[in-house]
């Protein structure tokens, strides 16, 4: 007789024993949900956890106000299916409270203005851990991250004095104040969660499957075209239909594009198996500079 | 096209210093396997290009931290990730330097698979003993012995042969079930994905194919049921209403519906009456799946608990032996106390006693040295403040597990196996 877990399955296995740790370890655990794949993905794995009991933590979105419309109307939808409780801290009223100052200029965008919205949002709540999407395979930074990552009262990582993490055990001891950056789903890429929201059949927002958009390009990278850019008088006159589909979600105003006919999952997983650019090669946030995601991380971005 | 369905998954670990060509054969498999993308070697190229090298520096692919990049370091444990139609494969990718065991110890803890790596023209070097010294510590199942670089030694048989009777001279002292080797050359490709058309005297497999068909099968303990308990589910709706759920992983064994298990520390006994997950009912679970486990009859058992059988329990006990890998520069205290995480249990325990510090390099046991620092690897008495339920780290990697928490900073401080 053979006992062996076939990948996806083993996948799952270890992050819903990390899904089920931070509710044993933490008081007030929250569940970063970004509408993308990955958050889509971390709440369907926090149902297996704990059915059939409802997830035993709310979900917390951070809200730009420049969010493709596809995504508020999933989110929604999927609160209402599972249940969770739905918190929302908004980057707007970040700026009307004069907590942070919105970004001029063309390339202008709220991404980094969500930090201050998250640790505001997870202050106010008392959360002591987050849970996230994160996965190692995304970024440089990222694949030095750990399943239980520290931050200090600040919400800063320091990534140079991280702790040891060993075996299935996990160290989610801190001083008040202090919090936890959980990442479940490390371990995983971007081909695993393809296949497995395929074999589990995972709904997703429709931005991700092959669809008609008005895009224009910047610095090689395609942008939906919205009333969040200020384009250039070049990008307004090469502004055409294309047919595309999304690799990631966040903000309209930093989520490239792509070119593609993918419209069911199983062309998506061809499309993934074969791609010769990382999904986050089309993040103009990334591109800031070299080390752009781990100076956004030490501040305490996602 | 991938069928997901009969892919497994592999957890590897290398250890070695730039100079034994580990970034050439880390960065050689990813590439042969398509596993970099344009914009990721694009990108490493251009650094590469600024700082003035030769060639692109692959080690740039996993040394992602700004202090990694600006020293020519590794200093963090780097996860890469690729995979053939047949397994998925997860790189834990480890820095060489003596004060990085802990890094080592780290990567290894839960690896299938050590990868060592070895310059065929300077032979078994002290690096390359700490490497396997630590393997067989860890309880790695498989070790794979690359002889790299052949290509400088012209691909002669008698190098090989002659380094592979060197390692095999100090490895049997160690404990390693399976050792193999393997005559590569990372930087032409030889033996690494498709078979060295330089070396007809070697008969083996290339490391892609070794790393594709190694037996992992029997990695985990499917003899010695143990079930910690790791969070109650309890849902308290009228659909499910008086359902009171076990939640954990499987730590060894296979359990099945209808068994008598004892509980523990209770030592009460009942029988498994179902075997939940969100999926459906399962016959049997085994490790290292994660399921929900309901009992016949009403008992009290909470996190930290463990689900056993009557005729096979681990020892329970407050006293053990342990081997520690000591991770922080405050020293270990003796007499110190410290918080011990097991398992889903935690308690606080006091160094009792060191009994020798070992020297990893030549295995001496110094019975003179209490001064027990970063890096270090001792043997030590514990006792805690309440019984564990435990097994000896060679039976059982999970059960047979601790780590240390210093009480007033939060940091884990050191790992230990149970002896």
């Amino acid at each position: 007789m053979s006992y062996n877990l076939n990948h996806l399955k083993e996948l799952e296995s270890e992050s819903i024993y990390i899904i089920r740790e931070v509710a044993a370890q933490f008081e007030r655990p929250v569940l970063m949900f970004s509408g993308g794949k990955d958050s889509i993905l971390m709440v369907h794995l926090a149902m297996k956890a704990f059915y059939p009991a409802k997830i035993p933590f709310p979900l917390l979105h951070i809200d730009t106000g420049h969010n493709f419309p596809e995504t508020i109307e999933f989110r929604d939808r999927l609160v209402e299916k599972t249940g969770a409780k739905l918190i929302v801290g908004s980057v707007q009223e970040a700026i009307d409270k004069g907590l942070v100052v919105e970004e001029k200029g063309f390339n202008a965008s709220r991404n980094y203005l969500q930090t201050a919205a998250l640790l505001e949002a997870l202050e106010h709540g008392k959360y002591d851990a987050a849970l996230g999407g994160g996965r190692r395979d995304e970024e440089k930074a990222r694949a030095k991250e750990r399943f239980f990552s520290h931050r200090d009262e600040f919400g800063q990582w320091d990534p140079k004095n991280q702790r040891p993490e060993l075996w299935n055990i996990f160290n989610g001891k801190k001083h008040f104040g202090e919090h936890f950056r959980v990442f479940p789903i490390s371990n995983w890429t971007e081909l695993d969660v393809w296949m497995y929201i395929a074999q589990e059949k995972v709904e997703l927002p429709s931005l991700y499957f092959a669809h008609q958009r008005q895009v224009f390009e910047r610095d090689g990278i395609l942008l939906a075209d919205c009333e969040y850019i200020n384009k250039r008088p070049e990008e307004e006159s090469s502004t055409k239909t294309m047919t595309v589909r999304c690799r990631t979600i966040g903000d309209m105003t930093c989520t490239g594009v792509w070119q593609s006919e993918a419209a069911t999952i199983e062309d998506i997983i061809k499309e993934v198996a074969a791609a010769r650019q990382t999904e986050r090669g089309g993040r103009a946030d990334d591109k800031r500079s070299e080390t752009a995601m781990e100076d956004r991380k030490k501040q305490g971005y996602f | 096209m991938i069928d997901p369905k009969h892919m497994e998954l592999l957890r590897f670990t290398t250890a070695g210093s730039v100079d034994d060509g580990k970034s050439t054969l880390i960065g050689r498999l990813l590439y042969d396997s398509k596993s970099i993308f344009e914009d990721q070697y694009e990108a490493v190229r251009e650094s590469s290009e600024r700082r003035g090298e030769v060639g692109v520096n692959l080690a740039l692919l996993t040394d992602g931290l700004k202090a990694e990049r600006e020293q020519g370091i590794t200093i963090d444990v780097a996860y890469r990730y690729f995979s053939t139609p047949r397994r998925k494969f997860i790189i834990a990718d480890t820095p060489g330097h003596i004060q990085y065991t802990r890094n080592m110890v780290t990567g290894a803890s839960t690896a299938n698979v050590a990868l060592i790596l070895i310059d065929a023209r300077k032979g078994v070097l002290e690096q390359t003993r700490r490497h396997a010294f630590i393997a067989s510590l860890l309880q790695i199942p498989h070790l794979v012995v690359c002889i790299n670089k052949m290509d400088l030694v012209d691909y002669n048989q008698e190098r090989y042969e002659e380094i592979k009777q060197e390692f095999e001279e100090f490895s049997y002292k160690l404990d390693v079930r399976d050792v193999h080797f393997i005559p590569i050359s990372a930087l032409n490709g030889d033996n690494v994905v498709d078979k060295s058309q330089n070396m007809p005297w070697y008969g083996g497999t290339t490391l892609l194919y070794y790393l594709e068909n190694v037996h992992i099968g029997s990695d985990h303990n499917f003899i010695d049921c143990r079930f910690p308990v790791q969070y109650v589910v309890r849902p308290n709706t009228d659909d499910f209403h008086d359902y009171r759920g076990y939640a954990g992983r499987v730590a060894g064994g296979v359990f099945k519906r209808g068994d008598k298990v004892m509980l523990l520390p209770s030592g009460f006994t009942s029988k498994i009456a179902k075997i939940d997950t969100y999926d459906g009912e399962l016959e049997e679970a085994y490790a290292p799946l994660s399921v929900t486990i309901l009992l016949e009859d009403d008992l009290d058992l909470s996190r930290g608990d463990m689900i056993v059988r009557e005729n096979n329990h681990p020892e329970v006990g407050q006293d053990m032996e342990v081997m520690v890998c000591w991770f922080h520069e405050r020293p270990l205290q003796l007499r110190g106390k410290y918080t011990i995480q097991h398992t889903t249990q935690e308690a606080r325990c006091v160094i009792r006693e060191i009994r020798y510090k070992l020297d990893i390099n030549s295995l001496h046991r110094n019975m003179v040295d209490q001064n027990i620092g970063m890096n270090d690897i001792a043997r030590v008495a514990i006792r805690t403040t309440k019984p564990l339920f435990y097994d000896s780290y060679r039976k059982n990697r999970i059960t047979g597990s601790v780590i240390f928490v210093d009480e007033g900073t939060n940091e884990t401080v050191g790992a230990g196996m149970i002896i």
